[in-house]
């Protein structure tokens, strides 16, 4: 098993005709995701990487029965772009676009809260990687050939420290269930606690590891949750630990701003929650790899 | 993206908060100008710099004669002004304000943040202003006061009264406070500020509430839609090589080690920074040459660091997804060619098209030093460097 997404999961990309949407479309039809349409706002009717092309959400939803969308929309337009999907039905959105505006998010947000639990869209991202299940789907901008189908999920703001994670237990033999980019910026769709929660539910993951970095109170709120409601081990690293106070460090939300901000505390915090703590950033997979032969052995 | 005092005071001026009379001066004779112009007996005259703590740097006097105000804005004119916020070589002085000096009764603090855990706007307020927050976050944390407001419905009157009273303001005081609450958050709001401070928002003599002092940033993303705010961007104020990187595509920022750093994707870069650090050695910069990096871009990534003379080596590493691992070793090829280079380079590729990468950096004859991992990059890395060090 896996969250979010499987090899059944059917998926529209939103901004499918521009360059970079196509380019990533066709590399996730080529790894065998369920692909079936596109949404640029003129072209409906027309065929792209023999998929059908509309001009709404709403089209789409109707036409191909799709449950989750890719967002590839600049920035400027991104933000409607997602509140049109979560009003179309679609149950997942995954943002890659780095840019948006936070007011334009703070704006998401509420409107993705006035939708009844049952019909309410989640949102991954934005200025994140995207969602890959190993071997079945993924949708986003991660080299798919490094992950490991296995049982391990990944969750990190940063796309590419998350592949790291990935190829680095790879390496040692260990497969992944699912891995999300929950994305860099300061307001996102949705927390490590949010995922912690999928894969603490998922019969198909055994243990999680958690990638975060300096900035904001996501990491902190997650260590609450690890340490009173989960029981699947998790082992984190958190990124920073040489970045000055005050500097933003390339992601909009990374920067040292307040108390319980900096990767030292956050560590702390982690660590006091039962967290295990890769020491060093090519540590992660054999950190993993020792609580899983720990756990084997108890 | 920060703006001058004077900026802020006359934006939020023009949303309903009161402010002092002042005038710009480019030339200490201008500044002179400026405070016969605004009349009187006294003046602040304020250096204009993108960071607080002026007034403890020696940026900020109050002056009785028009001479005075001359003289002590000849001082000040090309100055780098060091305070405790800015680096060690501070920040220029190319505009000054002069000021009708304000009658000070009590100084509070105002300011309007994006609060990342309600994923909305807050208001932090105390009486007791003059510091810095974080100063004031210590020493007296009872007094802060916090809002947070619901974008839905903006800051309500009722709120703005709450607050008002929680300070301790009466009378008439009060609805100047809700004036003035209701400007700055329509301001935050409507031109995509990520912070608005008024520190202090003084009580005059009289009892009236004015802004003494005013600071406002913006969020970079929106400035495609503010080109009035986009137009106040100074230059002089920014890090050169931040700034120039950034107009490349390049997120940079410059610390103070020796070992150059080339990476793609925010969290890499700041783990290899970390890795370096555990192995012994002090990264030179953060850098993030973004996705699809082209050949150019890489080379344009090497001048960025290399114009740091402190760089003894330089580390590429990148894992590839959005980028491709033969793009960019060209781009290091290019670079080592073009730019002539001596100093020990470590590479390390992994990802998307990793074989194609590896084979431009081992068949371009060059003595580019390979790594497999993180670990290995940051090693070899940090012993190149202890080798011409020593």
């Amino acid at each position: 098993m896996t969250i979010l997404i499987d090899e059944t999961t059917p998926i529209i990309v939103q901004g499918m005709s521009g360059r970079i949407g196509q380019f990533h479309a066709a590399d996730m039809i080529r790894h065998g995701t369920r692909v079936v349409g596109g949404v640029t706002p003129g072209k409906g009717g027309e065929t792209l990487l023999d998929r059908p092309l509309f001009n709404t959400v709403r089209e789409a939803v109707e036409a191909t029965g799709a449950e989750a969308s890719l967002v590839f929309v600049p920035p400027p337009f991104a933000a409607d772009a997602i509140m049109e999907a979560a009003d179309a039905g679609i149950r997942t959105a995954v943002c890659v676009t780095d840019g948006i505006p936070a007011q334009d998010m703070m704006r998401v947000k509420r409107f993705l809260k006035r939708y009844p639990a049952e019909r309410k869209m989640r949102l991954i991202g934005p200025n994140c990687a995207g969602v890959i299940s190993p071997g079945k789907s993924f949708m986003g901008i991660m080299p798919p050939h490094i992950y490991k189908p296995g049982r391990i999920g990944i969750v990190g703001r940063s796309g590419t420290l998350g592949y790291e994670a990935a190829s680095q237990m790879n390496d040692l033999g260990i497969g992944v269930s699912t891995s999300v980019g929950i994305g860099g910026d300061p307001i996102n769709g949705s927390s490590f606690r949010d995922i912690l929660e999928l894969f603490e539910a998922d019969p198909g993951t055994d243990a999680v590891m958690m990638i975060g970095e300096i900035g904001g109170p996501q990491e902190a709120e997650a260590a609450e949750y690890v340490r009173t409601k989960m029981k699947k081990p998790v082992v984190a690293y958190i990124a920073g630990l040489s970045a000055p106070k005050g500097r933003k460090m390339g992601h909009a939300g990374a920067i040292i701003s307040a108390f319980g901000e900096s990767a030292q505390e956050k560590v702390e915090i982690l660590s006091a929650a039962g967290i295990t703590i890769s020491p060093t950033p090519s540590a992660m997979g054999e950190t993993m790899a020792r609580v899983l032969a720990g756990r084997a052995a108890a | 993206m920060d703006i001058h005092e004077y900026q802020a005071k006359e934006i939020l001026s023009r949303f309903g908060v009161p402010v002092p009379r002042g005038g710009l001066a480019y030339s200490p004779e201008q500044a002179g100008y400026r405070a016969r112009e605004l009349g009187g007996s006294g003046w602040v005259v304020k250096a204009q710099i993108h960071s607080g703590g002026r007034g403890a740097a020696g940026g900020v006097k109050f002056c009785r004669t028009e001479e005075e105000v001359r003289d002590f804005a000849a001082t000040l004119f090309g100055r780098q002004l060091v305070t405790k916020q800015t680096d060690a070589n501070g920040k220029g002085v190319y505009r000054i304000w002069v000021e009708s000096a304000s009658d000070i009764a009590q100084e509070l603090y105002l300011g309007f943040v994006l609060d990342r855990k309600s994923e909305r706007i807050m208001i932090v307020a105390s009486a007791h202003g003059g510091m810095e927050i974080e100063d004031l976050a210590v020493s007296d944390p009872a007094s802060l006061r916090r809002m947070v407001v619901d974008p839905a419905v903006g800051l309500a009157e009722y709120q703005a009264r709450e607050l008002a009273f929680a300070l301790g303001l009466r009378g008439g005081q009060i609805a100047q406070m809700v004036t003035i609450l209701r400007a700055c958050y329509r301001a935050y709001r409507d031109l995509d500020a990520t912070m608005v401070e008024i520190n202090p928002l003084v009580i005059t003599g009289k009892g009236d509430l004015v802004a003494l002092d005013a600071k406002m940033s913006f969020d970079t993303n929106a400035l495609f839609r503010r080109p009035e705010i986009a137009e106040l961007r100074d230059r002089s104020q920014e890090d050169p090589r931040e700034s120039a990187a950034g107009d490349h595509g390049l997120s940079y920022v410059g610390l103070d080690g020796d070992i150059g750093c080339i990476i793609n994707g925010a969290g890499l870069a700041m783990a290899s920074m970390d890795m370096i650090k555990l192995a012994g050695g002090e990264p030179a910069n953060f850098l993030d040459i973004g996705g699809g990096a082209s050949p150019e871009r890489v080379v344009r990534a090497f001048r960025t660091v290399l114009a740091d003379r402190n760089v003894l080596v330089v580390l590429v590493n990148i894992f590839a997804g959005i980028n491709r691992c033969d793009w960019v070793a060209e781009g290091v090829v290019k670079a080592y060619r073009e730019l002539g280079l001596t100093l020990p380079v470590v590479v390390r590729l992994a990802g998307t098209n990793v074989e194609e990468g590896r084979r431009i950096v081992d068949n371009s004859g060059l003595p580019l030093i390979s790594a497999d991992t993180l670990a290995d990059a940051a090693a070899k890395a940090v012993e190149a460097r202890n080798r011409i060090a020593a």
